[in-house]
């Protein structure tokens, strides 16, 4: 089910009829089955759903860290399911930005080193400090991750994610492990880093509270967009609370 | 019969890691397989030769005269503690071998006419004894025979007291007294110019004008006998018939080179096996620490069930078991077959008739015991972890590693040009300094390994150019029967071919000092030499003072001298003066251990007319068949030595050994190399598989992650390579000095080259281990990074 966005926005990524069935010793799972979708620039958009409902494994493909069994996906006009290794990489250096729930920084790095590592690679980046200060850790940039409180090193790892200024901005779980205030402030830097740069955002979540900082919630359940709404007006997510 | 949980996670665990398994398997394998190698090795050597010597009953006690009456031997036997004595007539004699122009040396021993001798008995390999009535018959010596390809039924010629007489080979033989051949004034056996021929009793006593007489005696003794003793008895009863001073079998000449190999066996058996087991115990270690780190949740969950320390413990120490076993058991089979291979080329090389390769159960136990020893001991401190963690704290992940900015010993400016990359892989090494520090000895002690043994190929190649081709600039030394006058060398000058002479005149003799005595000889030789040089160690060319004795470092120890120290010298032949001379000066050779003097010095003080014993010949190349065949015919001759013979001689005998041997160390080092690097490599992929899958996720390609692993061996090989160069010329240092034995010093020399070959294989080991574990990055799973904590 395909909802036609107002104006003539573009759409930045598109899916049809995407599958993608797993294969285990004992049978197969269908994480997938038939979704179509288009995600517009410069919204911020919501993927709901619980636990095995596929919303991870649709942010995987659209982010190219996977395949799909069946059906296309595309990034503007790539068909990302035609892409070898190589081309995806390449996607993912330059268009795409991850915030994953547990961070994932290089320990050996600063804050601001571990920005630099995506700004050195990427073809036309922030200044690594820049990027941080959009988070609020102008005051952090030489600390380690071990010197970090778990916010802080999700909002580093959110700085590192736009440093390259990406086209989409993927975040899979982004308060999974933290405590609702830490989280709050959290997705205020990534509301914060939309209004900025209008950046097409993409938030996975089971959490329904954040979906009311969206633009646009897609609701999974099965492997399957069971239904999708706009939000007339997006709340502040100093506003939210769980 | 049900497995518990906890084997059969073990069983899983070892076959999940079965790469860093059998990389410290074969570590530990190296270590238990040299150990095993040498001390079987060890063990059939001395089994094998004391076989050898029992059953073909080698002589206790040896002494060599000028004539004595056959009725000496019962005075002789009746000394205290003597079992058996046999009197034989032994001379030497030049050999003429169809189709062979240059000189053969023989040494003419005589055997009853019936029967086998009582003492010193031969190994018939081929045909009999020869037969009373039948004068030329000879038995020849294996490798005489098999050198000259003859056997029973063929002749040859042998110049017996001046008279050239036509013998007949009726047997080959072997004989416990001639374990390694060496003919007077030779370094190595040369069996095509020196073989042994066993003749009838009578007809020696009668070639030589010995009827009813003697000129060697040989004894065993009675077992737990001092042979000192019996020696000085033998001594006093010998003097008079010119005897040079008996001496123990330690003394004998055959048996004290095999007893310096021995020495040289046990000195090898310590070291190596001790360096590969000490890494082995290291890496062990790493793996351990690594699966305790990792598994921390499990071992919380397990303590939380009830699981105690003990039982957690147990399964870890199991874990060091297998690997230790694994090992173990490679080694055991690697140790046998090489200790088996190495022992069947001694018993080829030494000519034992047979071979005991019996090894007992104490090898394979004590290199058991040590490797499995040293995996556990590596694995103690992680094993003692992984018990101490209480439940809660190990479920929970453990905190982040702390890093520090600018703990790096670089530059400000150099630090602040790097990128991320190679900065993650330069503070992941000094982060860890002590398990950096492991897998850098663990490259530089292969570096090591490989150094110490290509150096023996370097320092077979100084001692062949500073003793053969500077020291000797004679072509053929010619020892005489017995001492002659200058008359001898000025005949041997006329010879045709013979562009320059030299005399030489060597003395049997006691030297003493103090308490200590060793019985050598003393050679006389021109204050300025031209031909026969001495020579130093270091190359340099030595003048003799007009008096006094020039000494070997060796023989100074031995007497515990020192220039200005005056010695007796007993000498042992012609009016047997005792003589105090002072050393004038000591230095430093590598092979014997010789005392010179100059030639008119020692002649004054031998109170005789001038005389010689050998000369030494520079000869034109194209005179020499011409030259050989006059020495063949030349009654007063004793020996030929060719330096050309025994420079081949000498690189071929030792280069066989040797570069089998390299060969081995080659394979250890390199197994060295891979087993540290392939399992560093493994555990920093382990440990870093999530950050570079995240770094892949980000974008970084394949190419630009492997930098990060590789980086970080590549770092720590790079510091290993010349910290290996390093220990290696250390260690060379060490063992040149442990292998000193008295017969010959090994130079400490390490060419250039060698440096550079063993870097050259401590980098392709370590290359060859990182190509292996780079296929592991195209695995990497990216998905389960996105889910899975720290």
């Amino acid at each position: 089910m395909v909802m036609a966005a107002p104006g003539t926005q573009r759409a930045v990524l598109r899916a049809r009829n995407l599958g993608k069935v797993y294969r285990t010793g004992e049978g197969e799972v269908h994480a997938l089955r038939g979704v179509d979708l288009d995600l517009w620039a410069g919204e911020m958009a919501v993927l709901l759903g619980p636990s095995g409902s596929g919303k991870s494994t649709l942010l995987n493909i659209l982010g190219g860290l996977d395949s799909a069994t069946s059906g296309e996906a595309w990034f503007e006009d790539h068909d990302l399911t035609r892409q070898d290794d190589r081309d995806l990489t390449r996607y993912r250096r330059e268009h795409v930005g991850f915030v994953f729930q547990f961070y994932n920084l290089i320990s050996s790095l600063t804050a601001f080193e571990n920005v630099a590592l995506v700004t050195e690679i990427a073809t036309r980046p922030m200044e690594p400090g820049a990027a941080l200060r959009l988070v609020g850790l102008g005051e952090r940039l030489h600390h380690f991750p071990a010197q970090l409180s778990g916010g802080e090193q999700q909002r580093v790892a959110i700085a590192r994610a736009i440093a390259k200024q990406p086209e989409v901005l993927l975040c899979d779980e982004p308060t999974g492990a933290l405590d609702s205030q830490t989280g709050v402030l959290v997705l205020e830097a990534i509301e914060s880093i939309h209004r900025e740069l209008g950046t097409t955002t993409v938030l996975i979540t089971h959490n329904a509270v954040i979906a009311d900082m969206a633009d646009r919630v897609l609701v999974l359940g099965d492997g399957r967009i069971q239904q999708e709404r706009r939000n007339p007006q997006r709340r502040p997510a100093r506003e939210l609370a769980w | 019969m049900r497995l518990h949980p906890l084997d059969r996670k073990l069983l899983r665990d070892l076959w999940h890691l079965r790469g860093q398994v059998l990389a410290i398997g074969l570590v530990i394998a190296s270590g238990v397989g040299l150990l095993v190698m040498s001390l079987t090795s060890l063990e059939a050597l001395r089994d094998t030769s004391a076989a050898y010597y029992e059953r073909y009953r080698f002589a206790d006690v040896f002494a060599q005269v000028k004539r004595a009456p056959e009725s000496l031997a019962a005075r002789i036997a009746a000394i205290d503690g003597v079992q058996s004595v046999e009197t034989r007539v032994v001379r030497s004699a030049v050999l003429d071998v169809r189709g062979f122009d240059e000189p053969v040396m023989g040494q003419l021993v005589s055997v009853p006419e019936n029967g086998e001798p009582l003492l010193n008995r031969l190994a018939l390999r081929a045909g009999r004894y020869p037969q009373s009535g039948k004068p030329d018959e000879v038995v020849l010596s294996e490798p005489f025979a098999l050198a000259h390809g003859l056997g029973p039924g063929d002749h040859l010629r042998a110049v017996m007291n001046g008279r050239w007489r036509n013998l007949v080979v009726v047997g080959v033989a072997l004989s416990p007294e001639y374990v390694y051949t060496m003919g007077p004034g030779a370094l190595m056996p040369d069996d095509r110019r020196y073989g042994v021929l066993w003749m009838g009793r009578e007809t020696l006593q009668a070639a030589y004008d010995l009827d009813g007489a003697f000129n060697e005696v040989s004894a065993s003794l009675l077992r737990g006998t001092n042979p000192e003793r019996v020696v000085d008895a033998m001594d006093r009863l010998l003097d008079r018939y010119g005897s040079r001073g008996a001496y123990p079998r330690a003394d004998q000449a055959s048996h004290w080179f095999l007893t310096n190999e021995i020495d040289q066996l046990e000195t090898m058996a310590r070291f190596l096996p001790t360096v590969f087991l000490a890494v082995a115990a290291f890496l062990t270690n790493m793996v351990v620490a690594r699966l305790v780190a990792v598994e921390r949740p499990e071992i919380g969950l397990l303590k939380a069930f009830g699981y105690g320390n003990a039982a957690i413990g147990w399964h870890y120490v199991k874990f060091v078991l297998v690997i230790g076993t694994v090992g173990t058991l490679l080694g055991w089979f690697f140790g046998y077959w090489l200790g088996l291979y190495s022992t069947t080329m001694y018993a080829d090389f030494y000519r034992f008739p047979f071979l005991l390769f019996r090894p007992s159960a104490g090898p394979f136990l004590l290199a058991a015991g040590a490797s499995v020893g040293a995996a556990l001991l590596g694995a103690i401190g992680a094993v003692r972890r992984a018990a101490a963690l209480s439940p809660a704290a190990a479920m929970q992940p453990p905190a982040p590693p702390l890093f520090r900015r600018n703990r790096l010993p670089l530059p400000r400016r150099l630090l602040e040009r790097l990128d991320q990359p190679t900065r993650i892989v330069l503070r992941q090494t000094s982060r860890w300094p002590l398990r950096s520090l492991v897998t850098s000895m663990g490259i530089a002690m292969s570096v090591a390994v490989l150094i110490v043994s290509m150096q023996w190929l370097d320092a077979i190649h100084r001692i062949v150019d500073v003793y053969f081709l500077q020291a000797q600039g004679q072509d053929v030394t010619v020892g005489l029967v017995e001492a002659r006058s200058n008359a001898a060398v000025r005949e041997l000058a006329r010879m045709p071919g013979v562009m320059a002479v030299e005399p030489m005149r060597t003395v049997a003799a006691k030297l003493r000092f103090g308490p200590r005595v060793v019985r050598d000889a003393v050679q006389g030789v021109p204050s300025h030499q031209s031909l026969y040089r001495v020579y130093d160690a270091q190359g340099t060319a030595l003048d003799l003072p007009a008096e006094g004795l020039v000494i070997s470092t060796v023989l100074a120890d031995r007497l515990a001298v020192r220039p200005g120290d005056t010695i007796t010298v007993e000498v042992l032949e012609g009016r047997r003066p005792v003589l105090e001379i002072p050393v004038v000066a000591t230095f430093e050779t590598y092979i014997g251990r010789p005392a010179y003097i100059d030639i008119e010095a020692l002649n004054r003080a031998m109170h005789e007319p001038p005389s010689v014993t050998s000369v030494h010949l520079r000869v034109d190349p194209m005179y020499e068949t011409r030259l050989y065949r006059e020495l063949k015919q030349m009654p007063q001759v004793s020996a030929v030595n060719l330096r050309s013979a025994a420079v081949t001689t000498f690189n071929e005998t030792l280069a066989k050994t040797m570069l089998i041997y390299v060969g081995f160390f080659i394979v250890f080092s390199a197994t060295l190399a891979c087993g540290v690097t392939y399992n560093a490599a493994r555990i920093a992929l382990a440990e870093r598989a999530r950050e570079l899958a995240t770094m892949r996720v980000l974008g970084f390609s394949r190419r630009e992650i492997e930098y990060i692993l590789i980086g970080e061996i590549g770092l720590l090989t790079v510091v290993a390579l010349p910290l290996g160069a390093g220990i290696g010329w250390l260690l060379a240092r060490w063992l040149v000095r442990a292998f000193q034995t008295e017969l010959y010093r090994v130079p400490f020399v390490v060419e250039p080259s060698t440096f550079g070959w063993a870097i050259l294989g401590g980098f392709l080991a370590t290359l060859a281990s990182v190509l292996l574990v780079r296929r592991r990055l195209d695995r990497l799973d990216l998905i389960a990074v996105l889910k899975t904590r720290e």
